[in-house]
């Protein structure tokens, strides 16, 4: 018996371990997206206000130059002074102090309402889109009910159902925005566990939750992230929402839906008590949105160059 | 073909009248039919056939890894180490997938995970099988990586700092990091190319020893076969047509499904215009022909052929083929003493 059949055989195996450029920056995977985010001015513009805006919210006691509710009532509706930067309201609080402890509402509203979205949403959306079958029907079939109702209309309905307050208007906020969460997740986990890594894992013996949180969650963060950053904007916009029609936070504590809320009756006399909490909104609301697009860019794959 | 018996002994894997079908809504399609394999310990079989001939769907079966639904394991029996793998509980498989039966996926490049350190991906096999802290497991896997010929400085890299051999190497690191006895490589070289392939091929086989583990090598190449298995299956249609030692088979190939196959390939020392190619095309698996499944295409079919599905038949000692009309041909050359091309 002869060993025709063998064919030659090349050179060793070990040489394949010697080519590896030797100066090479190692990066991390979130060390490359921030590199690429830091091409980006409009993202790094966002991502500074928003640091300046974590941070004020974190030190308000310090910065502010009043406490939000010390009222003076001989110097109401003032125009921004040296006393009062952006002038007093019509109880003669300081605009700017109020403005600060409601960057603290608004930023708490935001993130929290979106990290209980994210957490139910994420959650049933991974079970939906790893399971299929009726699970996934199930729980998407009672999402696309909940997308039926407008946003803003469901989180109205679930704030006046649980009462005003700062810990019901996460919820109402949060809830509303579970159904694009839950989208989102189960989109991109129906794609990724079709990968050929999640088959490797299961064949290396891991359990279907292991999957889940090991492989399937951390490939899937790109599309979440970018869309929890977006959804923080529009979660402190529906709060500030619900708080100008009276079902967020009560006065006297201070949050800029609110601010804009009391000051709508004095708009054309006094238009600085509505103009600087709208401003406000509106600059952390760009700020995200700048953010929220960079990280789309820095995260998508096919811009790697 | 003397070293057929000795085997027979010590069964590794024992698979028995094996049938997986997918259900779906157009149709049923016979994925794997009645099929039959023994596996000795240490062996390596080579899996061979056209794409979609149910090479992948036994292998996954085997791993119980059939994506159900569709999928329907019909009847049959997979023996390993002596237990029935198709009565086993979901728990139990988990702990024989990667500790008893590792597999090689066919693209390096999908099938690690891209978010997570290589070393990480190593160690993860060896946690959910091994009672090692997570500090050894980095460790071990490290060694594994040195053992695949790539340099531990390199552990803490992701997947697309490698190489496509790479890879691949790392792959097979995670598949030996628990000592499995069988080993399960899906067409592990396709996605390479040729030089890598061959350094990769000869890794394997070098680790297979060391780790004495047995193969179940899949591919449609012969020349791959050629190189490292000791025996072949070629499979057709859900079927295995053609079973036998590799220089058996590669000396006197006795299916014509088979045959085909060998003519197909280029000789580089033959002048020729054309490829010969098998006529026809893969049959519809959801409408196989009836009988021997591969009659319409065969140039020695008789009026038998539609009407009875053929039999394994022992045409050699430790030949088998599933064709009445040529193991009877080789019958009679054989009784006409004829041993010789």
């Amino acid at each position: 018996m002869n060993d025709t059949v063998e064919t030659t055989q090349t050179n060793s195996a070990e040489t394949l371990s010697a080519p590896l450029s030797p100066g090479r920056k190692k990066r991390s995977p979130l060390g490359e997206v921030f590199f690429r985010l830091k091409r980006s001015p409009l993202a790094m513009f966002g991502l500074t206000v928003i640091l300046i805006l974590i941070f004020t919210a974190i030190f308000a006691d310090v910065l502010s130059p009043y406490p939000y509710r010390k009222q003076d009532l001989t110097r109401t509706f003032e125009t921004p002074s040296r006393d009062h930067l952006l002038g007093t309201d019509e109880f003669g609080r300081d605009i700017l102090s109020r403005l600060i402890y409601g960057a603290r509402v608004s930023l708490q509203v935001g993130f929290i309402a979106v990290g209980i979205a994210l957490i139910v949403g994420g959650m049933l959306g991974a079970a939906a889109g790893y399971y299929g079958g009726w699970i996934d029907n199930a729980i998407m079939r009672v999402m696309d009910v909940l997308l039926s109702v407008p946003q803003t209309l469901l989180a109205i309905a679930i704030a006046a159902a649980l009462g005003p307050g700062l810990f019901n208007l996460m919820i109402a906020v949060g809830i509303a925005a579970v159904p694009n969460y839950a989208r989102i997740v189960r989109g991109s986990v129906l794609s990724i566990r079709e990968m050929e890594f999640v088959e490797a894992a299961r064949a290396v013996g891991s359990s279907d939750l292991r999957i889940i949180l090991k492989h399937i969650i951390p490939n899937s963060m790109a599309p979440i992230i970018v869309q929890s950053t977006l959804g923080v904007a529009s979660a402190i916009l529906n709060a500030a929402g619900l708080s100008f029609i009276g079902l967020g936070i009560q006065p006297p504590y201070p949050e800029w839906g609110a601010m804009l809320s009391g000051g709508r009756q004095y708009i054309r006399d006094y238009s600085h008590l509505t103009l600087y909490p709208g401003l406000a909104i509106m600059f952390t609301i760009l700020a995200l949105n700048f953010l929220g697009d960079g990280l789309r860019d820095a995260l998508d794959p096919r811009l790697k160059r | 073909m003397t070293d057929t018996k000795e085997n027979a002994k010590g069964l590794l894997l024992d698979i028995q009248d094996l049938t997986i079908q997918y259900v779906t809504d157009s149709g049923t399609v016979h994925a794997v039919e009645n099929l039959n394999l023994q596996l000795g310990h240490g062996e390596t079989l080579g899996f061979v056939g056209e794409t979609g001939a149910g090479k992948t769907t036994t292998a996954l079966g085997i791993m119980r890894l059939i994506p159900s639904p569709p999928g329907v394991i019909r009847s049959g029996k997979i023996l390993f180490e002596g237990a029935d793998l198709l009565k086993k509980s979901e728990a139990e498989m988990r702990a024989v997938r990667g500790a008893k039966i590792a597999m090689i996926f066919q693209d390096p490049m999908t099938s690690l995970n891209p978010v997570m350190t290589v070393d990480k991906q190593i160690a993860e096999m060896i946690r959910l099988h091994r009672s090692v802290t997570d500090a050894e497991a980095l460790n071990l896997a490290g060694d594994m990586l040195e053992l695949v010929g790539i340099r531990r400085e390199r552990m803490h890299d992701y997947p697309h700092q490698f190489s496509g051999g790479m890879k691949q190497r790392v792959v097979i690191a995670i598949a030996l990091a628990c000592d499995p006895g069988l080993l399960i490589a899906d067409e592990p070289t396709t996605a390479l190319d040729v030089t890598i392939q061959a350094q990769v091929l000869e890794l394997m086989k070098k680790l297979k020893q060391q780790f004495d583990a047995s193969m179940i090598l899949i591919t449609h190449d012969l020349g791959i076969v050629a190189e490292i298995c000791d025996r072949v299956a070629i499979m057709y249609a859900g079927r295995v047509v053609e079973y036998a030692d590799k220089h058996a088979l590669y000396r006197r190939p006795l299916h014509p499904y088979t045959i085909g196959l060998f003519n197909s390939v280029p000789d580089l020392e033959e002048d020729k215009e054309e490829l010969a190619v098998i006529p026809g095309l893969m049959p519809d698996p959801m409408d196989l022909p009836t009988g021997c499944t591969f009659h319409p295409r065969c140039s020695f079919a008789t009026e038998e052929c539609p009407v009875t599905k053929p039999d394994m038949i022992e045409a050699a000692p430790g030949h088998f083929v599933a064709c009445p009309v040529r193991a009877a041909a080789q019958a009679g050359s054989e009784s006409r003493g004829g041993e010789g091309q």
